[in-house]
C-alpha cells in the first residue's frame, strides 16, 4: 500500500514507480529526522491513497461496492467495468470528441502563438509592448464574459452541431497563455541571430521558421503539454458549446456519466474515472521534468 | 539593420493571425458582452433593450450577494491554504528532503494534472455517507465519530471543496515556489547560519524575505485562478445543496443557460471581471509596495 513507498530510494524515478520494490541497495542522504519521515509518508498517504482506493473501486461489483467496506479489496476483480465504461458509457466517443477538439486547436495555437511571440519579442517596432500588453489582458478576464456572443455567433453561423466551436474558443482562449511564454521564451534568443541570417540571404520569414522554431523547439513541448492539460481539463466551454450528446468531450462525458447509467452503476463510473486520470498520469510522468520546468520558467521568470 | 527587424510586412505576417483570432474570440466578445448587459432576451427569442434594469437587479439579487461572498470567501481561503501548503512543500524538499525529494515532487504535482471532474467525483465518493459509507466516514466510524453527511449543508460542503482544491494545486505551488528557494544562494544562507541563525529563525528571517518575490506571484496566480472556480464545483457539488457553494461564475452559468437570460448574465460576468480586476490590482499594488521594502 501507499505506506509501503520506499522515500529514500534514488530520484530513478523511471525504473521506479510507486509500486516497485525498490531494494536497500541505494540510499542516498536518508533524511536524518524522525519527524520529516512521518510528514513524508503522511504525505504520500495523502498524495496517493485517493487513486488507490479510486483503482481499487473501479474493479468491484456493485453489490461489492454497496455492501462491503470501502477499505476491502474486490471481492472478484471486475475488469468488465472497463469495457463497459468505453462501450456503453460512450466513454470511447467522448475521447474521440476530445481529441477531435483539442489537437486542432493546440496546432493552431502553437503555430500562431509562436509567431506572435516572434513578432512581439524579436521584431522592433513601435507599440509591440502594449500589443504584448493587449494580449496578457485577456488571461485575467474570465471567460464567462466571452460565452454567450460567441454563442449567439456560434448559432447563428451553424456551427452549433459540430466541434468547431470547441476549437476555435480554445484557440482564442489559450493564445493569451501561449503568447506570453513563447515571448517570453524568445527572450533569451539574441536578435544578432536573425540578422545574421538575413545577411547571409534568408528572409526574415524564413529565418524565423527554419532558426527560430528550432531554437525554441523545448519551450513548444512546454507550452503544447501545459496548454493540452488546460484544454483537456477544461469543463466550461465544453459545456456550454455541446448541447448535443454525440459532441460531448470527456469531461462533460463523465460528468453525465452518472446519468446514462442511474446512480446504481459504480464500478463502471470509477473505471471511467479510472481510464481519465491514468491516461493523462502516463502523459505527465513521460513528460514530467518538462512540465515542471516549463511551468515554472513561465510563470515566475515572466 | 532595424530594417530586416523592422519589417511590417513580416510583422504583420506573424503578428496578424494571432492578432485576429485572439480580437474574435477574445476582445470583440467582451465589448459585445457589454452591451448585452443592457438588454433582455437570449439568441432564440431576439434582445430587446432595457437600460440599466440588469444592474439595479444585481445590486438586490440575494443570489449575488451569496455568490460574491462564496467566490470571496473561496479565494481568500484556497489562496492562503494552497500557497502555505505550497510553501511548507518546497521548505520540505529544499531543506530536508534535498536531492532525495524529485520522488516526492513529483509524486505531489501528480493531482495537479489530473481532470477536475474526475477529481471531483472522486472526492463526492471519498466523502459520501449514503448509499455507501465513503473511506473518510469509514476512518471516522473507526475512531468512533459518527458519519457526517458532508454534502448535507452547505458549510461542510464548502469544507470539503476547499480541502479537495487544496489538495489539487498544492503540489504546484510547491514546484513554483521550489524554484524560488533554490535559487537563494547557498553562501546568504552558509553566512546566516554561521552567524547562529538555524531553524525556523533561518527560515523567519533569511529565507522568508528572500523568496517574497515568488510568493507574491504565486499569491497573484492563485488569485486569478481561484476567483474563476467553476469546475470544481461543477463537479464535486454543483452548487448545491441549495445554491450554498455556487459562486459568480456558476451562477453566470446558470441564469444564462438554465434560464436562458443573456442580458443578466452578461451584466452578472462583468461583476466577475471587474472584480477580477480589481482584486488583481489591489494585490498587484500591495506587492509592489512590499517588494521595495525587502
Amino acid at each position: 500500500m501507499a505506506v509501503d513507498i520506499p522515500v529514500k530510494t534514488s530520484a530513478n524515478r523511471w525504473s521506479r514507480g510507486p509500486s516497485g520494490n525498490a531494494g536497500p541497495s541505494r540510499r542516498p542522504r536518508a533524511p536524518r529526522r524522525l519527524w520529516v519521515k512521518i510528514v513524508v509518508t503522511l504525505l504520500l498517504v495523502v498524495e496517493i491513497y485517493p487513486l488507490i482506493w479510486m483503482f481499487l473501486t473501479s474493479l468491484k461489483s456493485n453489490d461489492d461496492y454497496l455492501n462491503n467496506s470501502t477499505w476491502s479489496l474486490p471481492t472478484t476483480w471486475e475488469w468488465g467495468n472497463y469495457s463497459e465504461a468505453w462501450t456503453t458509457g460512450h466513454l470511447g466517443l467522448y475521447v474521440q470528441n476530445s481529441l477531435l477538439a483539442v489537437l486542432p486547436a493546440l496546432a493552431l495555437m502553437l503555430l500562431l502563438g509562436t509567431a506572435a511571440g516572434f513578432a512581439l519579442q524579436i521584431m522592433v517596432w513601435k507599440g509591440r509592448s502594449l500589443t504584448l500588453l493587449v494580449f496578457l489582458a485577456g488571461m485575467m478576464v474570465p471567460p464567462q464574459m466571452i460565452l454567450l456572443p460567441l454563442f449567439t455567433v456560434y448559432f447563428q453561423a451553424g456551427l452549433s452541431g459540430t466541434l468547431w466551436p470547441l476549437v476555435l474558443t480554445y484557440t482564442g482562449t489559450g493564445l493569451p497563455l501561449t503568447v506570453f511564454m513563447m515571448a517570453t521564451y524568445y527572450r533569451t534568443v539574441p536578435r544578432e541571430l536573425f540578422e545574421a541570417a538575413t545577411i547571409d540571404g534568408a528572409g526574415i520569414l524564413r529565418a524565423f521558421w527554419t532558426i527560430s522554431v528550432p531554437l525554441v523547439r523545448n519551450a513548444l513541448l512546454t507550452v503544447g503539454l501545459v496548454q493540452f492539460f488546460f484544454i483537456w481539463n477544461d469543463l466550461l466551454i465544453a459545456l456550454t458549446f455541446t448541447n448535443n450528446q454525440d459532441l460531448r468531450t470527456i469531461q462533460v462525458g463523465l460528468l453525465n456519466f452518472t446519468g446514462d447509467f442511474g446512480a446504481t452503476q459504480y464500478g463502471p463510473l470509477f473505471a471511467a474515472i479510472c481510464i481519465n486520470v491514468f491516461g493523462t498520469l502516463l502523459i505527465y510522468l513521460f513528460l514530467n521534468q518538462k512540465v515542471m520546468k516549463g511551468l515554472t520558467a513561465g510563470a515566475v521568470k515572466g | 539593420m532595424h530594417r530586416v527587424l523592422g519589417d511590417r510586412r513580416a510583422i504583420a505576417i506573424l503578428l496578424g493571425p494571432a492578432l485576429l483570432v485572439y480580437s474574435l474570440i477574445m476582445l470583440v466578445p467582451i465589448v459585445w458582452s457589454l452591451g448585452y448587459s443592457f438588454t433582455k432576451g437570449n439568441t432564440i427569442d431576439g434582445f430587446t433593450g432595457n437600460g440599466v434594469a440588469n444592474f439595479s437587479r444585481l445590486f438586490d439579487d440575494p443570489a449575488v450577494h451569496d455568490a460574491l461572498w462564496f467566490t470571496l470567501k473561496y479565494a481568500a481561503i484556497v489562496t492562503v491554504g494552497q500557497v502555505i501548503a505550497g510553501y511548507l512543500l518546497a521548505l520540505l524538499y529544499v531543506f530536508f528532503l534535498k536531492k532525495s525529494s524529485a520522488l516526492i515532487r513529483t509524486l505531489a504535482f501528480f493531482p495537479v494534472v489530473l481532470p477536475t471532474v474526475a477529481v471531483g467525483l472522486l472526492f463526492q465518493k471519498f466523502f459520501q455517507v449514503a448509499p455507501q459509507t465513503g473511506p473518510v466516514n469509514s476512518l471516522l466510524n473507526a475512531v468512533g465519530i459518527e458519519s457526517i453527511d458532508f454534502f448535507g449543508s452547505a458549510g461542510s460542503a464548502f469544507w470539503v471543496l476547499i480541502v479537495m482544491d487544496i489538495w489539487r494545486s498544492m503540489g504546484f505551488y510547491a514546484v513554483l515556489l521550489f524554484a524560488g528557494l533554490v535559487d537563494i544562494p547557498d553562501e546568504v544562507l552558509e553566512s546566516a547560519r554561521l552567524d547562529g541563525a538555524s531553524g525556523l529563525r533561518l527560515i523567519r528571517h533569511i529565507v522568508l524575505p528572500l523568496s517574497l518575490p515568488v510568493l507574491m506571484s504565486s499569491l497573484i496566480f492563485s488569485i486569478n485562478g481561484t476567483l474563476k472556480v467553476f469546475d470544481s464545483v461543477v463537479a464535486l457539488t454543483n452548487g448545491g445543496p441549495g445554491n450554498g457553494t455556487t459562486p459568480l461564475t456558476l451562477y453566470m452559468f446558470q441564469t444564462s443557460f438554465t434560464y436562458s437570460d443573456y442580458g443578466y448574465g452578461s451584466t452578472i460576468a462583468l461583476l466577475l471581471t471587474v472584480v477580477c480586476l480589481l482584486v488583481s490590482l489591489v494585490v498587484y499594488r500591495v506587492s509592489q509596495r512590499d517588494l521595495t521594502e525587502g
